[in-house]
């Protein structure tokens, strides 16, 4: 099928009767993924959002529920998000991530009812990329600039129009109503000219990695890898992997809520234990961890690399420390 | 002169004569317009540092607290801070020596990438007073002077007030302006309200700026205590967020040194700078005092003189 880039608006506010349409805005001078006003249109010409796509089914603050004290007792309500939701326009790395987190939010150990609600009634409509950034590596690690895992339409930028796709059966059953035009042969060879063409960088070898890490928690690499980290959150929070949390009550009198936020391995009060003994007392064991979990334990939970190569760490670290030249060097190492 | 050729000699000479075992300096980053900071602890890894307009890191953050003999390559701003950290018992002088390099700004890559539509940079030529900066399809030449970080615009210790040896001309200080913070104090206190909260708004609780902040040490910052929790952890209260800032401000009164660090390193483009720099002028004019610009000087909040401003007592 085929969609005209001067019908998209049309075409979300008709998805606006029905859901809460999600889309990349301009906001503050950023782009970033909001529910669309009436009549607001969507920014599809960027490269990733600076926050990234994790947050719309995992926010960065979350009240789980809130709760009064009086004299009968304790009345809690909890806050589940059941809202029909579609997300138009995420990138294939965004949407990776949402297949990767699904393994933490949903294992053998734990279902998380409030992610699972939201993932549950959420339809991706994912959108490819013809130009990747300098900083992107999704073709390095099982992504890419067209992966269509996760998405349950995809939407390939042919110049004028969209060329759409379903994917899932969710995806399938959404696009039979909508009515979109059959697209022609010339549209889908041009579609599938780019899917084929288009690549981000492929030369970050992860290749054997997770093995080799497995070997490397006492090598001396780890004394100097993470010298100039500042010790700040910008990568886990802009992390579309990441996906570590604090839990905190929040409350004045009798009134409270209890609210989870994203907390990162990178801060220093995240394993401090209540005796204040730390088992990650400094940089080094943190970065150990950072690299460890995403390219290793990971790998060995869940038969997935916990990174979808977006460059957001890459590209908002204060420092410059760059994850491509830390797995280089690893693979450097004898 | 070569800069980056004195600074590698300079590097070499003390590690070879065995008189420091570390120089923190700055390194070629991973992409164009960064460079990365560096830690040389031979001769051989010495020949990795480089000096450009890209060193926007301040170094002071490397040398608190180390047990060995260190040395830094130090900008005007990097050695305020060292300053003002020796005066407060953070760094030991006997141990540190400060290889000064006068810098007449770092350039600014939030201020590029809009200026090229925030494309891809893919290559940057420095001319010496020009940036040639090229992408896919486009190429676009631009002055440093008018893409320097605010901080840097402003900056008048150009020129390190601390140093072991000095690699580069003395570059004559500027005026003091402070424009940007006599405009915001313009603003109503509505307009000014409105500012802070788009500002904050946008604050995700990265803690980058702390982090970033050579005198932001605290062992344990009020925003990380739990009991009693002083300030709400969530990132969505625009309130807290401006509440971090507003004690990190008074945290750092009459110690800032107004490197623009904490500016720089924020991920999402808030403009902190301003609140430290009003704070920065304003101490200026009510106790004459500046951080980090004199060995000698007295901390300004911890000295009383009968001359000094009570006006703001209620």
């Amino acid at each position: 099928m085929i969609i005209n880039k001067s019908e998209v608006a049309n075409l979300l506010s008709k998805l606006a009767c029905e859901y809460r349409v999600i889309a990349p805005v301009g906001k503050n001078g950023l782009v970033e993924f909001a529910v669309l006003k009436n009549g607001e249109e969507p920014r599809l010409d960027y490269i990733n959002t600076k926050k990234p796509g994790k947050e719309i089914l995992f926010p960065q603050s979350e009240e789980l529920f809130n709760y009064t004290v009086d004299a009968e007792g304790v009345r809690m309500q909890d806050n589940v998000d059941p809202q029909a939701t579609v997300v138009f326009g995420m990138r294939p790395c965004d949407v990776k991530s949402l297949v990767l987190l699904d393994n933490v939010f949903k294992n053998d150990q734990y279902e998380d009812v409030y992610y699972l609600t939201r993932r549950n009634n959420t339809l991706i409509v994912g959108l490819g990329c013809n130009e990747p950034a300098a900083t992107c590596f999704c073709s390095s690690i099982a992504c890419g600039p067209f992966s269509k895992e996760g998405s349950d339409i995809f939407l390939t930028d042919i110049g004028e129009a969209y060329v759409v796709e379903g994917i899932s059966e969710k995806g399938k059953e959404l696009l039979a109503k909508l009515g979109l035009a059959e697209a022609s042969e010339a549209a889908k060879a041009a579609a599938a000219k780019r899917q084929q063409e288009v690549k981000a960088d492929a030369t970050v070898n992860i290749e054997g990695l997770s093995a080799k890490l497995g070997g490397m928690f006492e090598h001396p690499f780890w004394d100097r890898l993470h010298e100039k980290c500042l010790g700040c959150g910008a990568c886990t929070y802009l992390c579309p992997t990441c996906h570590c949390f604090d839990i905190a009550d929040e409350a004045t009198d009798c009134n409270g809520c209890r609210v989870r936020n994203w907390d990162a391995c990178m801060f220093p009060l995240f394993t401090m234990h209540g005796s204040g003994h730390n088992p990650r007392p400094g940089g080094k064991a943190r970065w150990r961890q950072r690299l460890l979990h995403k390219f290793n334990y990971f790998v060995d939970r869940y038969n997935a690399t916990a990174c979808v190569g977006c460059g957001r760490c890459i590209k908002n670290c204060p420092v410059n420390l760059d994850i491509r030249q830390a797995l280089a060097d690893v693979r450097a190492l004898d | 002169m070569n800069v980056t050729k004195n600074i590698k000699e300079t590097a070499k000479k003390l590690l070879a004569d065995k008189k420091v075992d570390l120089v923190v300096g700055f390194a070629q980053g991973s992409l164009p317009l960064r460079s990365t900071p560096y830690f040389a602890r031979t001769p051989e890894e010495a020949e990795n540092l480089i000096w450009s307009a890209t060193c926007e890191n301040n170094l002071a953050n490397f040398v608190r607290k180390r047990p060995e003999k260190v040395a830094v390559i130090a900008k005007g701003c990097d050695v305020r801070a060292i300053v003002g950290l020796i005066k407060e018992g953070q760094i030991n002088k006997d141990n540190l020596t400060i290889i000064g390099v006068p810098c007449v700004g770092m350039v600014d890559r939030k201020q590029i990438c809009e200026l090229v539509g925030c494309k891809d940079i893919l290559e940057v030529t420095d001319t010496g007073t020009e940036l040639v900066l090229k992408g896919k399809d486009f190429e676009k030449t631009v002055a440093k002077a008018d893409i320097l970080f605010g901080s840097c615009k402003t900056c008048q210790y150009n020129t390190p007030v601390l140093f072991d040896e000095l690699i580069g001309e003395a570059v004559p200080a500027r005026e003091a302006d402070y424009a940007d913070i006599e405009a915001f104090e313009a603003m109503s206190a509505e307009e000014r309200n409105a500012f802070i909260a788009k500002e904050m708004e946008k604050c995700i609780r990265c803690y980058a700026c702390r982090q970033a902040c050579p005198m932001c040490y605290c062992t344990e910052c009020f925003v990380d205590c739990g009991a009693p929790a002083w300030i709400g952890k969530s990132a969505a209260s625009v309130d807290d967020n401006a509440l971090f800032q507003a004690v990190r401000v008074f945290h750092l009164a009459g110690r800032c040194v107004d490197c623009g660090a904490c500016e720089r390193a924020c991920p999402m483009g808030i403009k902190l700078s301003l609140l430290n720099r009003k704070m920065v002028k304003d101490v200026k004019e009510l106790f004459g005092a500046e951080a980090g610009v004199s060995l000698e000087d007295p901390p300004a909040l911890n000295t009383f003189q009968f001359q000094d401003k009570e006006d703001f007592l209620l």
